[in-house]
């Protein structure tokens, strides 16, 4: 039963994490109705933003601590919303009009462009820097579990961001604006809204979460390199599409699931080795049966 | 067009592909394995742009049929080489071929029939998941050498056998694709509510495009398998399927011409920009930019059919 | 437009067949062109640098000291990138284009066994640094190491464990990706049930994972004695970390893969008190280890060599050494000194080549304590 428990705080740590990155893709596909493959690059380049900036902050804010965390996280976020909302503005705006084939396929060629540029020893170089600690890690030891403090501020900081999501875009005027957009974009233009204002919030809004899972997925695993928004990536993208693409408890709720499923299967002797291929399966089988994901509905094409 | 004529061409293709490998022994090794390299590109290029281009499916996972074809091909090579006596390999190897390009039409088939449903970017996705998850299989299986890979393989590929069946792979698509029957899939491609409402069925039509576009695959694996002599299940990664995603969009969806040229030129350029190699990568992934801002349909369109990039 | 294809499909073919026609090859004249491949780039970069400095080092020496056979050498090194397929790229364009008369390299046993074939097709002697898979050297006779293999290395690692670790029951946990990682783990098994000992369990993970969590619980629950992690330094690091959140508190301990500075730098002192084996220790006492050291940190900035700098210092020399035995660049006669070398007095230790090509020489067990390697015992074989 200990084990199960534990299972369960690891899972939903790691769960806690692919959802902060789901939501980013959940909503820029809801807006724009497309895969910004270049998200898990802006994972890492959160990474790295806090990884320059730490040292920086030290003088004034001495780290391990709770405020530095906070002042660091705060400016990696910034400056890749800047950098998302830049993306955007360069790659995916002039082809706005174009079939949706054309921007996937670009999406990628931005993903790879900022993954290979990175690994140039000019730029950050392929091998692994170490993450500074920016937070005080303690482990809490009860009834035989351990769960460590850096799991519990993933959870609590998902958790906050999730709610201020929802937030944003249920309460607010921007919210309401930017379902408008996900509805039909032409419409909305038409009421008065300013679509290329609202994409770019957008792509900000999700690159700052990006950011965000980035360093917290760096405080867990605190080796960096330029291609570690990949494998996060994908399973995130798989976990957006899992809870319904476009539905913001829908990302959440995938994530949380992918990643409870990964780590009770990565703790089975024999089937570890298959980690990447079992989020592949549960992509195709939700797509086949589901394709709306568990909570999404399903729409109808009309002829 | 007759079809007399573009039978003529296959068969001086052939020919000429067997009579320069005559000659392949007084050829320097190094370039020779570039060309060879080409030769294999143009077969990825032109059955994956049976399924991309003509028939507008997206495809990303094309290196996963290429990898069980490579493997199947190997494996079978290896277990039954032995057995075979040194005068009758050559003929052996096109049955080694035939296998990896069998089991091909098996997997593309189930994947066609997966995807019939999904549209653009989840086909896409889709199709890269399948990719995965064969990798992911051949991984584990420890049958094919696992993670470490197949080592070992013979080198029974060769000039002649490469470009012999380049030659055949671009006819059969060539001419599947300008028969009555081949419009079907440009016409899935243009509509697929109105081809349907002709009397078309998209899904046999996207089936077949996979179906084919595999066992061809297929056979560019087996041929890769014995020309590297080496094969790992990391060489069949997303990254390989986005090379030959690219050598199809470079040379124009749909115009097997341009991709031929395409893949040519996207198998040098790496080997030409060794000393370059740090930014390699950094250029193709521009290259992938700009080409879809400024020229979407291709560098080598010669205005046969008036289009952007293929639609979903 | 079938016709207009079929004639470019010709064009295309006729103007890429005829670079093929010139059939160059480049070295000779007063130079002896050397061939090196190394993972200068990616994962396992520390590997691919550490290696490539100590053959330069080398091969410095070797030319201030007069050359071999009155000739100096010159060294083509070429980047792997950690990648599998690059190494036969790389090796192909070495022997094929440049025209080296051996190819030194690799470090990574998956990426030798790539080369290997390539080498031995082209009767062209290759020497791998720090490739301890026994496949290696079993590809064929042009195929050399300077370091000991994985049966050798798991089996002492299984007595360390049995003797001095006092475990009864130890988790094995492997790198499913990497052929070094699988065999060596396999070799330890044998080794440590042999000695009367059990695994407690075996999990996967892939090289390259950040997330542990999943796997070390379930090492946890199994209540092992120690955790064997045949694994590379990157992994391992992060791995110690999550097992020491975890609160997993038993020794880690596993093969040369963890050698790296980079194994300190990010595992901080969630590596302190776990051990690994390795070709050699910096601190150790002998004079040609001392003399290296000191050459080496003056070359490069104060860095410390690590044994895959010894290594990669040693192949280079263990290829000088055979040239001048050989009297000749010629792959056979080359490789038949090789072949023959006898205790050659090495950094990493005498060593001897046996019938399998391989070096049969001592290893050392290092331990972490305050965030450096020391040196714990020797073994020999």
């Amino acid at each position: 039963m200990e084990w199960f428990s534990q299972q369960m705080i690891n899972g939903l740590a790691l769960g806690s994490i692919y959802a902060l990155i789901a939501l980013g893709y959940t909503m820029v596909y809801g807006v724009l109705r497309f895969i910004n493959f270049a998200h898990s690059d802006v994972l890492m380049l959160g990474a790295y933003a806090a990884f320059f900036i730490a040292p920086a902050i030290q003088p004034l804010i001495p780290l391990p601590s709770v405020t530095g965390a906070m002042l660091v996280t705060l400016i990696s976020a910034l400056i890749c919303a800047g950098i998302g909302i830049l993306i955007e503005f360069l790659a995916y705006r002039p082809l706005r009009s174009r079939p949706k084939l054309t921007v996937l396929i670009t999406a990628i060629g931005v993903s790879l462009f900022i993954e290979f540029t990175c690994q140039h020893k000019a730029v950050f170089g392929a091998d692994t820097k170490p993450f500074p600690q920016l937070l005080p890690a303690t482990d809490f030891h009860l009834a035989g579990l351990v769960v460590g403090s850096n799991d519990l501020v993933v959870v609590l900081v998902t958790a906050v961001l999730l709610a201020g999501m929802w937030f944003i875009v249920q309460r607010t005027k921007v919210g309401t604006a930017m379902r408008a957009v996900s509805f039909n974009q032409q419409a909305a233009a038409l009421m008065g809204v300013n679509i290329n204002r609202i994409i770019s919030f957008t792509f900000g809004l999700g690159s700052a979460l990006a950011a965000v899972a980035g360093i917290l997925y760096a405080l867990k695993a605190p080796g960096i390199e330029p291609l570690m928004g990949v494998q996060p990536g994908v399973r995130a993208f798989i976990a957006a599409v899992l809870g319904g693409i476009g539905n913001l408890p829908g990302a959440a709720l995938g994530g949380l699931l992918l990643g409870l499923l990964e780590t009770f299967a990565g703790g089975i002797s024999g089937l570890s080795s298959y980690r990447d291929g079992i989020a592949f399966a549960i992509l195709i089988l939700i797509l086949l049966f589901k394709p709306a994901g568990l909570l999404g509905k399903a729409t109808v094409e009309k002829v | 067009m007759k079809l007399e004529g573009s039978k003529r061409w296959l068969i001086a293709g052939i020919a000429i592909a067997v009579g320069v490998s005559l000659f392949s022994q007084q050829f320097n090794r190094y370039y020779l394995g570039i060309v060879i390299d080409c030769g294999i590109s143009i077969i990825l290029a032109v059955s994956l742009n049976l399924i991309n281009g003509h028939t507008g499916q997206f495809s990303l996972g094309h290196a996963g049929f290429m990898a069980v074809g490579g493997y199947s091909a190997a494996k079978f090579t290896l277990v039954c080489s032995p057995l075979v006596p040194e005068s009758m390999r050559p003929r052996f190897f096109l049955l080694a071929l035939g296998r990896g390009g069998g089991i091909g039409p098996s997997k593309g088939g189930g994947v066609g029939n997966t995807t019939q449903r999904l549209k653009g970017d989840y086909l896409a996705i889709v199709t890269l998941g399948f990719g995965e998850i064969i990798r992911v299989v051949v991984q584990n299986m420890d049958s094919v050498g696992a993670a470490s890979g197949l080592k070992g393989i013979p080198k029974f590929t060769t000039l002649g056998w490469t470009f012999a069946l380049a030659a055949v792979t671009i006819y059969v698509v060539a001419a599947l694709v300008n028969s009555t029957y081949g419009r079907g899939f440009i016409a899935v491609n243009d509509d697929e509510v109105a081809a349907s409402s002709m009397g078309l069925n998209p899904v046999r039509y996207k089936v077949t495009a996979f179906v084919v576009g595999a066992f061809f695959a297929g056979i560019a694996g087996g041929l890769y398998a014995h020309h590297k002599q080496f094969l790992s299940p990391t060489g069949f990664d997303f990254l390989k399927s986005i090379d030959i995603v690219v050598m199809v969009i470079l040379g124009g969806m749909g115009r097997t011409a341009g991709v031929i040229i395409a893949a040519v030129i996207l198998t040098l350029l790496p080997e030409v920009l060794r000393q370059f190699a740090d930014y390699r990568m950094i250029i193709y992934s521009l290259l992938i930019v700009g080409l879809m801002m400024a020229r979407p349909q291709g560098l080598f369109t010669f205005g046969q059919r008036k289009k952007g990039a293929a639609r979903i | 437009m079938n016709p207009r294809k079929r004639a470019l499909h010709v064009i295309a073919l006729l103007a890429s067949a005829l670079p093929g026609l010139t059939g160059c090859r480049g070295g000779g004249g007063d130079t002896i062109l050397v061939g090196e491949f190394a993972s200068l780039t990616g994962k396992e970069a520390t590997f691919g640098i550490s290696s490539h400095e100590g053959t330069l080092l080398a091969i410095e020496e070797i030319n201030a000291a007069g050359g071999v056979l009155g000739k100096k050498l010159e060294l083509k090194t070429e980047d792997d990138q950690s990648k599998a397929g690059e190494p036969a790229n790389v090796v192909n364009k070495l022997i094929s284009k440049d025209g080296v008369v051996a190819v030194l390299g690799e470090v990574a046993s998956s990426r030798s066994l790539e080369a290997a074939p390539i080498c031995q097709q082209n009767s062209i002697p290759m020497i791998s640094p720090a490739s301890t898979n026994p496949k290696v050297t079993e590809t064929g006779d042009y195929i050399f190491r300077v370091c000991f293999i994985d049966p050798f290395q798991g089996t002492v690692m299984a007595n360390f464990a049995t003797n001095t670790l006092k475990a009864k029951k130890v988790a094995v946990f492997t790198d499913v990706k990497s052929d070094y990682s699988k065999g060596l783990a396999k070799f330890f098994k044998e080794g440590f049930t042999k000695a009367g000992g059990q695994i407690a369990t075996e999990l996967d993970f892939n090289g390259g994972d950040k997330d542990f969590k999943g796997q070390l619980t379930a090492i946890k629950s199994a209540a092992p004695d120690a955790v064997f992690v045949p694994g590379y330094y990157t992994d391992v690091a992060l791995i110690c970390i999550q097992a020491k959140q975890l609160g997993l508190n038993l020794p880690f301990f596993g093969g040369d893969g963890w050698e790296s500075d980079t194994l300190v730098k990010i595992g901080g002192d969630a590596m302190e008190g776990h051990y690994f084996s390795t070709h050699y220790a910096a601190d150790a006492a002998s004079p040609k280890v001392t003399a290296f050291v000191g050459a080496y940190k003056k070359r490069y900035n104060g860095k410390v060599p690590d044994a895959m700098a010894a290594l990669g210092y040693d192949s280079a020399k263990f290829l000088a050494d055979g040239i001048t035995r050989a009297g000749s660049t010629e792959g056979s006669k080359l490789r038949d000194a090789l072949a023959a070398t006898k205790e050659f007095e090495a950094v990493t230790g005498k060593m001897t080549i046996n019938a399998q090509r391989d070096a049969v020489k001592s290893a050392v067990i290092l331990q972490v304590k305050g965030g450096a390697f020391k040196f714990v015992e020797t073994v020999s074989p």
